[in-house]
């Protein structure tokens, strides 16, 4: 009788690339949905426009680099990326902003490093942050959530002003609110009226509010929150770096808040604003450019969730994950290399 | 034994002090926000570079080893501030504008790099010849910097043109294409960074391209010079 001899691992499971960035894409749906909801088409134009040009970057690289174009492009992974930008932009932001984001995102940022596995950074915030600093005002005009608007922008009116066709269409008029005033993000409105002398109690009986969240926003986060909880269950990402990122978050927020709150967002706020569960969930826990060992994964997001608080209540930007993230990328290395694993059969240390 | 074409080669290509030597760095990426700032900073660097690489070369012999260092220091010193003083009075908009990059030209790794390796060594004429293509050197890839960062943060070319040249150059200002929103990146030290590596790929690129066209080994140069390295 003949034994099998094959050596080590063992133990394999088919859980390729492509799958799991395809469960990633699927679990943000349910957000891509509810954004759809509250800020008309633009997001999906934008997701759209995003992957064309993502995949077609990638694809001009690969023939550039000589390698497999088919398997680089059915690893899903520029798709991902590509998506990641297109939800994070304003709905009705110009279309030359994806386009170069995006192409930014591929080329840049993750080919000239050495391509998927090798980057640095995360691809889709590098992207974002060129955007951010480059047009910060196209970046953050974002229009009113269609409970509380005047106007909501149809598709023809989102397709015409994304490209810039047809009659020419105002922006500001689908960032009015049903009170008649210009509406911004739940944390940009925060920010704007605590500099203007406001209390945050009072910042928050704007209509943009709804109690003690962002209306609309709220409902976002909420369905990537679930999206992320799927993510989970299906065991594509792992929960130390969304933990750390929350309680990272969550801590610094609850402490400035019960030392000044009236001059700070409560926790909730900032849990369930901006951009705060999508990271949480899909853009700190890329593999590539986190750190490794679950001690350091949990380090790693706690170092996001207080550089987010920080930026967010000191910094000029409304939200901070970009930056955050960036950040946290550059330290990985550095929290990798105190994090080590005890190696069986070593002393720790 | 001193080849003029060899130094020209190795000022303006080989060991291009901006892509190759990656030497002051510094004013390279922070100055070059437009064409005009770039060619102003990069006539002052060579003015500078070929001054006292002539004065290094001529006291040569009467400097002590031991000091040499400090009185090479003296001399660019002595040059920078000269040339601030001529850029203060003849073009103060550009003496503005440059700010303190350009006393900040003494410390530029360029100068005493070139002093220590070449004109301590040669005689007055090859280290001026060696001055004026390194600078030039400095100069194109400051300029090239320059271009590309003006033209993709605002659509322009010698913008401010003027406070190089005096008031006849306003008419030099090239707008090549109306631009609504200036690309901020392009504009700030990130943006300068991702160019200059990309301009240095280029370089790598072409270079690539003529070994491949030229197969057969070209002999070693008689005279090796020794290739700074280290980094400002």
């Amino acid at each position: 009788m003949a034994f099998k001899i094959a050596s080590s691992p063992h133990v394999t499971h088919n859980l390729h690339t492509s799958t799991v960035m395809q469960r990633v894409i699927l679990c943000l749906l349910p957000g891509i949905v509810l954004q759809c909801a509250f800020f008309g088409w633009g997001t999906l134009i934008q997701v759209l426009l995003a992957i064309i040009v993502a995949l077609s970057c990638e694809a001009m690289i690969m023939r550039l680099r000589q390698r497999n174009i088919k398997a680089s492009l059915s690893d899903n992974s520029a798709m991902l990326t590509a998506i990641l930008i297109g939800v994070a932009i304003p709905p009705l932001a110009p279309w030359w902003m994806i386009v170069m984001g995006a192409a930014f995102a591929i080329i840049i940022v993750k080919h000239l490093y050495g391509g998927l596995g090798h980057n640095l950074f995360n691809p889709a915030m590098a992207a974002y942050v060129l955007l951010l600093v480059s047009f910060p005002l196209q970046m953050t005009t974002w229009i009113a959530p269609s409970s509380v608007a005047l106007n909501s922008p149809s598709v023809i009116d989102s397709l015409q002003i994304i490209f810039n066709i047809g009659a020419h269409i105002d922006i500001n008029q689908f960032r009015l609110g049903i009170d008649g005033t210009t509406m911004a993000t739940p944390l940009d409105t925060l920010k704007t009226d605590l500099s203007m002398g406001l209390t945050s109690t009072e910042s928050m009986t704007k209509t943009i509010f709804d109690g003690s969240t962002g209306v609309g926003w709220f409902w976002v986060n909420l369905a990537y929150l679930a999206g992320g909880l799927v993510l989970l269950k299906l065991k594509a990402i792992r929960w130390h770096i969304s933990t750390g990122v929350l309680l990272g978050l969550f801590v610094a927020s609850s402490i400035g808040f019960l030392l000044s709150p009236d001059t700070q967002a409560s926790p909730v706020l900032h849990l369930f604003s901006g951009a705060t569960m999508l990271a949480a969930f899909f853009i700190a826990t890329d593999p590539v450019t986190a750190a490794t060992s679950p001690r350091g994964r949990i380090i790693f997001g706690a170092l996001i969730g207080v550089l987010v608080y920080i930026i967010r209540t000191k910094g000029g930007y409304p939200d901070a994950f970009a930056f955050a993230v960036l950040l946290a990328n550059l330290c990985a290395p550095f929290i990798d290399y105190y994090v080590r694993p005890r190696a069986y059969g070593h002393s720790a240390g | 034994m001193t080849n003029y074409r060899e130094i020209a080669w190795q000022g303006l290509w080989k060991n291009n002090p901006g892509l190759v030597q990656l030497l002051g760095l510094c004013p390279l990426l922070a100055v070059t926000a437009t064409i005009t700032n770039a060619l102003g900073l990069g006539i002052a660097t060579m003015l500078v570079l070929i001054g006292s690489n002539i004065l290094v070369s001529l006291v040569r012999d009467y400097v002590p080893k031991e000091i040499r260092i400090p009185v090479f220091v003296m001399i660019i010193a002595a040059l920078v501030t000269t040339v601030q003083l001529l850029i203060n009075a003849y073009a103060y908009g550009l003496y503005v504008s440059l700010g303190i990059f350009l006393p900040l030209i003494v410390t530029n790794c360029i100068i005493i790099g070139r002093a220590e390796a070449f004109a301590s060594r040669n005689n007055a004429f090859s280290a001026a010849f060696d001055g004026l293509m390194m600078g030039l050197g400095f100069t194109l890839v400051l300029t090239v910097l320059g271009a590309t960062r003006e033209i993709l943060s605002q659509g322009t070319l010698f913008e401010g043109a003027d406070l190089l040249l005096g008031p006849w150059a306003t008419s030099l200002t090239i707008h090549l294409w109306q631009v609504d929103t200036p690309f901020l990146l392009a504009m700030l030290p990130p943006g300068a960074f991702i160019i200059m590596g990309l301009l240095i790929a280029l370089k790598n690129v072409i270079d690539k391209k003529l070994k491949e066209r030229q197969p057969e080994v070209a002999t070693e140069p008689s005279v090796t010079r020794a290739r700074i390295t280290k980094v400002s």
